[in-house]
């Protein structure tokens, strides 16, 4: 069976045992939404400072979920050492990274879908927004990429919940600065021109901290 | 226990530890004469703006070490050898401290001079990410239950972190030059302050380089009393 | 007398080391298992064989020395071992919220097993798990988990067992119904190697038996030359004496 194939194989397990469990899209999605509303008051973001500000409270609020859906991942693997049971298959890493980073981005991208028109409507935006979709799809990939490995990271280590934002923030400065960036202009209604530049920021931070991560994720594994 | 392969970085009280610290010793002397003596007064910041000569080098040297952590990082995990992973550890205690300052000299400085203490442009938010990051650095290594693991986990953090800061600059050097703000370091420097910096650049990196030397042959002194506690115990 | 011709073990450890940090678990293991064999590891708490376990199936990276699995070098060919390998160990590697079913399908694409659903059916007879393979891991008992775990262990029909105390934990009932289990496993051509407390139930096992201690093996000898009623006294005999 091909790599393509394992690495499915490891989706769809998380896909069915997120079904079964309901945690991430319940918990994570309430959570991104209390944000949502907290920082609505936090900020009350005039007609002025709409675009930039409603931006920011988005990301604030994808940020936040996303770092606890990437805290699941591999907690969920942690249970009865199903990460060593992983291990043990005659597989490469590679594969174990890019089947985990489909779910991470899987979940994250499922929660971002619900609040996103939750966010336009709070907000009094039209809800069609291709523009706002592509960017939310091309940032959360970094997100993955990056939390991916981290995550594996920071579930080896004691005080893990707390590991994780404080390793993974940093990292992924970058995307949010351009997304935030551009989910301004299209907020504004700015045209492809104009969110050109963050959007290849946003899709080269992707491509090299897939390689990167995906290159180190098997250091991250071994024992 | 995992041996240390000697990779060559000098023990300290040896010949070069004494010529690498007897000269940063001197050069340091040397820079601080021409900072507080020899180089004028500028006409408009004033006196403060003599931090500029310790700010810059502690900014440079902040990032070389970090440098030094990427190049430790990828040796360990490529040889496997602790010896790289101590140089890798041994530069972020340096790097760590310098950018530390490089965070409390900025706003000292920015303060009388623009009036605010902050400003998000590319360095000084490249700085804080690369703070950050030396604190990740750190911390993951005292939060992994096991000591090799902790070094591999920090190595992975020494490379992705690496690669980090560059990405971060240029996007908000970008985000910058949309919403522009009026501080904005300008202008060449005139000879007399251009070699005041140079020969403090100088120090200061000669500086690092003695401490990161003593700092790893420190490590290595552990390491081989651990050793020999355990033949003994044994 | 010992062959020299590697291909007639199927596994082969010379002066293993594995430390983690200051503390060392292995201590240069010696040992050899022949093909088809069953090995019977004893040995007081911390005295490695976990972590020998751990090594002899490559989750964990050796400190020193080397082992082979059936010829392969297991720092150079880990995933050609991974394939001839089933391991059962304390942690079930289950995923709770999944069914039995699910989890042996999983780990069946992971192993390649050609004709899965029948294979799965298959193993699930062989540890006497019919009910329940419906119901959420999670929900069953530690004696049922364990039976799953063995199932996902011997899916892809491995030539070499590596069981890490696999009866702890049990009930007298599940315990029963495990030795029936591993019986059946035991039988055959598979390489066994089991790490266990039970002294007795050790001796049942296996062929051969090695007590490890302190990260070393300390006594080796085929079921043969040892008198089953000194076995307690041999075994403290070889665990009170200091290491060098």
């Amino acid at each position: 069976m091909s790599f393509a194939t394992k690495a499915s194989a490891i989706l769809w397990k998380d896909v069915l045992s997120e079904l079964r469990a309901r945690e991430i899209v319940t918990s994570v999605l309430v959570f991104g939404l209390l944000v949502l509303v907290v920082f609505n008051f936090a900020f009350d973001p005039g007609s002025g400072t709409m675009a930039i500000v409603g931006a920011g409270i988005l990301w604030v609020a994808f940020t936040f979920a996303g770092v606890l859906s990437l805290n699941r991942s591999f907690a969920m693997e942690k249970e009865n050492s199903c990460i060593d049971g992983l291990m043990l298959c005659p597989v490469d890493r590679q594969v174990l990274y890019w089947g985990k980073l489909a779910g991470c981005f899987t979940f994250m991208f499922l929660v971002e879908i619900i609040i996103t028109p939750v966010f336009l409507v709070l907000f009094n935006q039209s809800l069609w927004m291709p523009r706002l979709g592509l960017v939310v799809l091309l940032a959360t990939v970094g997100f993955a990429a990056v939390g991916t490995l981290f995550s594996a990271l920071a579930a080896n280590t004691k005080a893990r919940d707390i590991m994780l934002p404080i390793l993974f923030l940093p990292m992924i400065v970058p995307v949010i600065i351009a997304a935030v960036e551009a989910t301004g202009i299209v907020l504004d209604g700015g045209t492809w021109s104009d969110m050109a530049t963050w959007l290849w920021i946003i899709l080269a931070f992707d491509v090299i901290f897939l390689a990167v991560s995906a290159l180190v994720f098997e250091f991250v594994l071994e024992e | 226990m995992a041996q240390m392969e000697d990779i060559g970085m000098a023990r300290r009280g040896g010949f070069w530890d004494y010529l690498v610290l007897g000269a940063s010793f001197i050069l340091m002397i040397a820079a601080l004469g021409l900072v507080f003596l020899y180089v004028p007064t500028e006409e408009t910041m004033g006196v403060v703006q003599r931090i500029f000569y310790f700010h810059v080098p502690l900014a440079w040297i902040g990032f070389l070490a970090f440098f030094v952590v990427f190049l430790g990082s990828v040796a360990y995990l490529w040889k496997r050898n602790i010896a790289w992973d101590n140089i890798a550890r041994s530069s972020a205690e340096v790097g760590i401290v310098c950018i530390t300052l490089v965070l409390i000299t900025g706003p000292i400085w920015a303060k009388p001079v623009w009036g605010a203490w902050w400003t998000w442009d590319a360095r000084l938010t490249a700085s804080v990410v690369l703070w950050l990051t030396y604190i990740a650095y750190i911390l993951v290594r005292s939060l992994t239950l096991e000591e090799s693991r902790g070094a591999r986990f920090a190595s992975v953090l020494g490379i992705v972190g690496f690669i980090n800061v560059p990405i971060v600059f240029l996007a908000v050097h970008l985000w910058r030059t949309q919403h522009p703000t009026t501080l904005v370091l300008k202008g060449d420097l005139p000879p007399t302050m251009l070699s005041a910096l140079l020969v403090s650049i100088a120090a200061f990196t000669l500086l690092y380089v003695a401490l990161l030397m003593r700092s790893v042959s420190l490590r290595k002194l552990e390491f081989e009393i651990k050793r020999l506690k355990e033949l003994v115990s044994d | 007398m010992e062959q020299e011709n590697p291909s007639s073990w199927a596994i082969r450890c010379e002066g293993l080391k594995k430390s983690f940090g200051e503390q060392h678990a292995l201590r240069g293991v010696d040992l050899t298992v022949a093909r088809g064999e069953c090995l019977a590891v004893f040995g007081p708490n911390g005295a490695g064989k976990t972590t020998l376990i751990k090594v002899l199936c490559t989750m964990s990276r050796p400190s020193g020395g080397g082992a082979w699995i059936d010829g392969l070098d297991i720092r150079k060919a880990p995933n050609e071992i991974r394939r001839k390998l089933g391991v059962v160990s304390h942690a079930t590697f289950l995923y709770g919220n999944l069914t039995p079913a699910e989890n042996l399908r999983f780990y069946g694409k992971m192993y390649d097993v050609p004709n899965l659903e029948n294979r799965i059916e298959e193993v699930l007879d062989q540890v006497h798990l019919r009910s329940r393979i419906h119901d959420r891991v999670s929900t069953l008992s530690r004696g049922m988990q364990q039976r799953v775990a063995i199932a996902r262990s011997i899916i892809h029909n491995p030539s070499i067992m590596l069981m890490d105390e696999p009866e702890t934990g049990l009930d007298p009932h599940a315990t029963i119904m495990m030795r029936d289990i591993l019986d059946s496993i035991n039988s055959g051509d598979r390489t066994v190697v089991v790490t266990t407390h039970d002294l007795g139930r050790g001796l049942e096992l296996g062929d051969r038996m090695a007590i490890l201690h302190k990260g070393r093996v300390v006594f080796e000898a085929p079921k043969a030359e040892i008198d089953a009623g000194r076995i307690h006294e041999l075994y403290d005999e070889h665990t009170r004496a200091v290491v060098r």
